[in-house]
């Protein structure tokens, strides 16, 4: 996002300027492109790197559905033959490890770059290029993970790596380093990403906009980063413990040695549970902006959504042990844990409540995106019901680890996070990308998908009662039973609902590519949306806004284009501009000098080091060495290398250097 | 949270934190003599555990927390800072001890 | 982890724009640097939590009690408490501008903060001798760990100490660089606190 253009021509258009090496490389040149892969490789924009979190995970989504059909394949006859045993229980762990950490959070990481700026009227986040590194890190963190499949076969222990079954003896292949050392290097992103989004939305509000005049997106996303700041170190410390067992040889998990195995299930769930959230809430923060645009109403009872949010993320921290009901941790201990989960479905319940009431009453358009909200709404609550008989701890024994329990959280992830990312996808790509996506196709592609997840999970409620274990490779025809509770016509019936999910997921990538060749530019406000985000370009410019606008209400947006002419208690909104007009008077008044920070070589070197460090663990200590000596010189580049590019960036050489960027006008 | 001064204030109050309770040097080095003290009565405590009996690890942590505290509060100049630096730490403090309180009590720590 | 630390602080110094703007008024990256040591004591949290579980899980004749050489680690801490006290003082120089200052209490710093890593690799090898390997048992390894991560963080903390003062030198005089200082200044103060508990919880506490 270099933005050397410079001068101004007189249309406000940006001429862009010769670029002559640095001095502060030597002899390279501080990356300036504005086009092309460069351009991509080492931006430091916002939006940018909100697109490349998107599309990563995206893929990842792909991939861990391909991993799930491969486990349904094998489950829909008893005596599959499609996976062996090894193979299965790779497919599981990766499954989940690629839909938890390479799918759903970067997911949400790319919605939160790109619109937590947007939404609070910055020109981007605090730290841009932390923000580069963050992504980077996640993808080679994410690619390291899945080249085990290449080096001797990934992870197997499941996706909560419970000791024994992750140590050595139980998991001779690297595929647990691999996912370990893995897990470390996206931490990073999360870590980095958490502060960098927490410094943003603290600090680089518009003008006017206190915290409960935010977006409702913005403040769960900023609960979300609240809780990762303070869960990711837990993982880390399980993590590296692991890895010090696993690769010099500690005893941290080990019975025979003496050691608690349960010290990890502690680790790992109190990062565990807060996680779920980190999962839900984005998506929970999407339908809450969906749901009033496609309601035409305000959202209902916005201080009690966002209080019951962060009442989610504070209790999220008292409960992790309703994971461990079945591991003998002593009655006390359960009963405190079973009334601290329960109480988990208060704040859960409010926030429905809350939809619904925003829904009731309201002029309800049933585009794509709002049908995925309402899913979400539907899908989530059956999730929820479920969850809550887990709370009960003596029913949560008979359910730990059956299918019931797969059931439940795929209605919570999938009915859920999924669904909300679905409807954010086709809420938000007329704003990221100029396009609206084709309605005939979302439609199809929102009720192949909740076919397709009922029939896939709904069974599993039945499978799991009735007995069935997960993570069992094959299942027997002996054990199956009789009748309506017969478990292999169940396990038939999800992997077909699987196959239907399968291809409604898929039917999103057919929209994508045939709308953008079918449709012309989307209009610029085709939702008639209320937050600041849409008070731009569609796609935004590099600065964002052209004046950082100053806010006065909640829904800034829709306040500017509507009047209230009601009297006293009673509102009437007449609308008085178009997002054009807005969007006109914001250029007419755009503001002189813009500061951008420019792009750097740095953040993507950095992140390199890191899976040559991690290959160094696992293979030769020599690596450790290389890796670690690209880290160093990256950071000492990093902390030398201005913010903005110096005079000698440019050519002709600017008088103050830096990025300024005149917007000409009129 | 209740920080969201308008721009056009915040400057001027960003100034005063800046200027206002700065200690002196000396002051500085009395803390770190307290400190000092502090670190060699504990030192002198573990040669003398039976002297103390039941309240030797009672008054220990108390002073551990008081060479914390004290560090955190004047050196890292926390108490004169701004309120919401305090949040963010104290949040990530406190939720570390509870939970791993928690944790280690599952685990009948303290029990002995 | 200590990447984080790193930029954070590096970050800043270039970015001369960063605190007139912002809604708060606040720096991006004071705010940044407490952010990051709030998550900071959930790691060692959960390092101290295992070591403390562990910590009576060893063979007879190699556990604390053996070990522990309480005069010395006394004196190593005394070394750390006194490189928060030198670091004091290269922060309120830095406020006043005086480069010449800061820069000898940086370097005090560093060199206290290499005297207390080198005091720490001596016991290490001490306690290698003395038969306590990583693998030993439960209590070295968490032993090793705990104080391991602890070491680094004091090594990456030296390392960025020395940084600053180069960048000092290099730069203009007069220039403000106080919020720099300050930054590293905070994780280095950081870095003492956890050795506070770290000395009482694991050394003076009897096992």
């Amino acid at each position: 996002m270099a933005l050397i253009e410079r001068p101004a021509t007189r249309d406000g258009g940006l001429v862009p300027a010769v670029v002559t090496p640095s001095s502060s490389y030597g002899v390279f040149r501080r990356p300036v492109e504005t086009k092309g892969w460069k351009s991509w490789l080492f931006t430091i924009d916002h939006k940018k790197l909100g697109i490349m979190y998107g599309v990563t995970a995206i893929f990842f989504f792909f991939l861990g559905g391909f991993e799930a059909l491969l486990i349904r394949a094998q489950l829909a006859t008893n005596e599959g033959t499609i996976l062996s045993a090894d193979k299965y229980n790779q497919m599981f762990t990766m499954h989940a490890t690629t839909m938890v950490f390479l799918f759903v959070m970067p997911m949400a990481a790319a919605f939160a770059n790109y619109f937590v700026p947007l939404q609070i009227g910055a020109r981007d986040v605090a730290f841009p290029r932390i923000n580069a590194f963050g992504f980077w890190c996640f993808l080679f963190g994410a690619i390291f993970i899945n080249t085990s499949w290449f080096l001797g076969g990934a992870a197997d222990g499941g996706w909560f790596m419970y000791a024994p079954n992750s140590s050595v003896p139980f998991s001779p292949t690297s595929g647990i380093d691999f996912w370990t050392l893995g897990l470390q290097i996206t931490g990073i992103a999360s870590l980095t990403g958490a502060i960098n989004l927490i410094v943003t939305v603290i600090n680089m509000r518009a003008p006017g906009m206190s915290l409960m005049k935010m977006p409702i997106f913005t403040w769960m996303i900023l609960i979300v980063q609240f809780l990762l700041l303070f869960a990711i170190p837990v993982i880390t410390v399980a993590l590296f413990l692991l890895m010090f067992q696993r690769n010099f040889d500690a005893t941290f998990f080990s019975v025979e040695a003496g050691a608690d195995p349960l010290l990890w299930q502690h680790l790992f769930w109190i990062f565990g549970h807060p996680e779920v959230y980190i999962l839900i809430l984005p998506s929970f923060g999407i339908v809450s902006e969906v749901l009033p645009v496609f309601s035409k109403k305000p959202l209902f009872g916005y201080p009690l959504v966002v209080f019951s949010g962060a009442a989610i993320g504070f209790v999220g921290w008292g409960v992790w042990a309703h994971h461990m009901f079945a591991s003998g941790l002593g009655p006390i201990s359960v009963a405190v844990f079973s009334v601290a989960t329960m109480a988990i479905a208060i704040p859960t319940g409010v926030k429905i409540v809350n939809w619904i009431m925003t829904m009731w009453g309201g002029k309800l358009v049933f585009t794509t995106a709002m049908l995925f909200a309402i899913g979400l709404i539907v899908q989530f609550t059956i999730g929820g019901l479920s969850g809550v008989t887990h709370a009960v701890a003596p029913s949560d024994t008979q359910q730990t680890d059956t299918y019931y329990i797969v059931a439940h959280f795929h209605y919570v992830l999938f009915g859920g996070a999924v669904l909300g990312i679905f409807s954010g996808l086709y809420y938000w790509w007329p704003k990221m990308f100029g396009k609206l996506l084709n309605e005939t196709l979302g439609k199809w592609n929102f009720w192949l998908m909740i076919i397709g997840m009922n029939l896939t999970f709904g069974p599993m409620h039945i499978i799991g009662l009735q007995g069935q274990p997960r993570r069992m490779y094959q299942t027997t025809d002996a054990r199956a039973g009789e009748g309506f509770f017969n478990l292999n016509f169940w396990n038939l019936v999800a992997s077909i609902g699987s196959l239907i999910l399968g291809i409604g997921a898929f039917l999103f990538v057919i929209n994508v590519f045939y709308s953008h060749r079918k449709n012309g530019p989307a209009p610029l406000d085709p939702w008639d949306a209320r937050s600041l985000e849409w008070m731009t370009a569609s796609p935004p410019k590099e600065h964002n806004f052209d004046a950082i606008p100053t806010v006065h209400h909640l829904d800034e947006f829709f306040h500017r284009k509507y009047e209230d002419r009601g009297e006293g208690e009673h509102h009437e909104y007449h609308q008085v501009a178009t997002a054009e007009d807005v969007l006109a008077e914001q250029e007419a008044n755009a503001d002189k000098h813009i500061h951008l920070p420019s792009p750097s070589y740095w953040p993507i070197v950095l992140a390199f080091g890191l899976p040559v460090m991690a290959y160094g663990v696992i293979y030769n200590i020599w690596l450790i060495v290389v890796g670690g000596a690209i880290v160093m010189a990256a950071m000492y580049g990093w902390g030398l290398e201005p913010a903005t590019a110096t005079p000698d960036d440019y050519d002709p050489p600017t008088p103050e250097g830096g990025a300024e960027l005149e917007v000409a006008h009129g | 949270m209740a920080t969201d001064t308008q721009p056009a204030t915040h400057s001027d109050a960003a100034h005063d934190d800046a200027h206002e309770e700065h200690w002196s040097d000396l002051s500085y080095i009395k803390l770190a003599i307290a400190l000092a003290l502090v670190t060699a009565l504990e030192i002198a405590m573990s040669y003398t555990i039976g002297f103390w009996g039941p309240l030797f690890i009672p008054v220990l942590l108390l002073l551990m927390v008081v060479k914390f505290m004290a560090v955190v509060l004047f050196f890292m100049h926390l108490k004169f800072d701004n309120r919401l630096f305090s949040i963010m730490f104290y949040m990530g403090l406190i939720l570390a001890i509870v939970v791993y309180f928690i944790a280690l009590l599952t685990f009948r720590f303290f029990d002995a | 982890m200590a990447d984080t630390a790193v930029h954070a602080a590096t970050d800043h110094g270039h970015d001369d724009h960063g605190t007139h703007h912002t809604t708060t008024g606040l720096s991006n990256n004071k705010l940044a640097m407490w952010l990051f040591l709030g998550s900071e004591c959930l790691l060692f949290g959960g390092l101290i939590s295992t070591y403390m579980l562990y910590r009576g899980r060893h063979s007879e004749n190699l556990g604390p009690d053996q070990l522990w050489d309480i005069p010395f680690t006394s004196a190593s801490s005394f070394v750390l408490l006194m490189s928060s006290l030198t670091m004091v003082l290269a922060v309120t120089a830095a406020k006043r501008r005086d480069d010449r200052n800061t820069s000898l209490w940086l370097t005090v710093t560093a060199m206290l903060g290499a005297l207390f890593v080198a005091g720490q690799i001596y016991e290490f090898t001490v306690f290698y001798r003395e038969g306590l390997g990583f693998t030993t048992s439960l209590f070295s390894s968490s032993f090793y760990t705990l104080t391991g991560f602890h070491g680094v963080h004091v090594t990456v903390g030296v390392i960025m100490l020395l940084s600053v003062v180069g960048i000092l030198m290099k730069r203009r005089t007069g220039e403000d660089k106080s919020e720099l200082v300050e930054m590293v200044g905070l994780y280095w103060h950081f870095v003492d606190i956890v050795w506070i508990l770290i000395f009482t919880l694991v050394y003076l506490i009897p096992a």
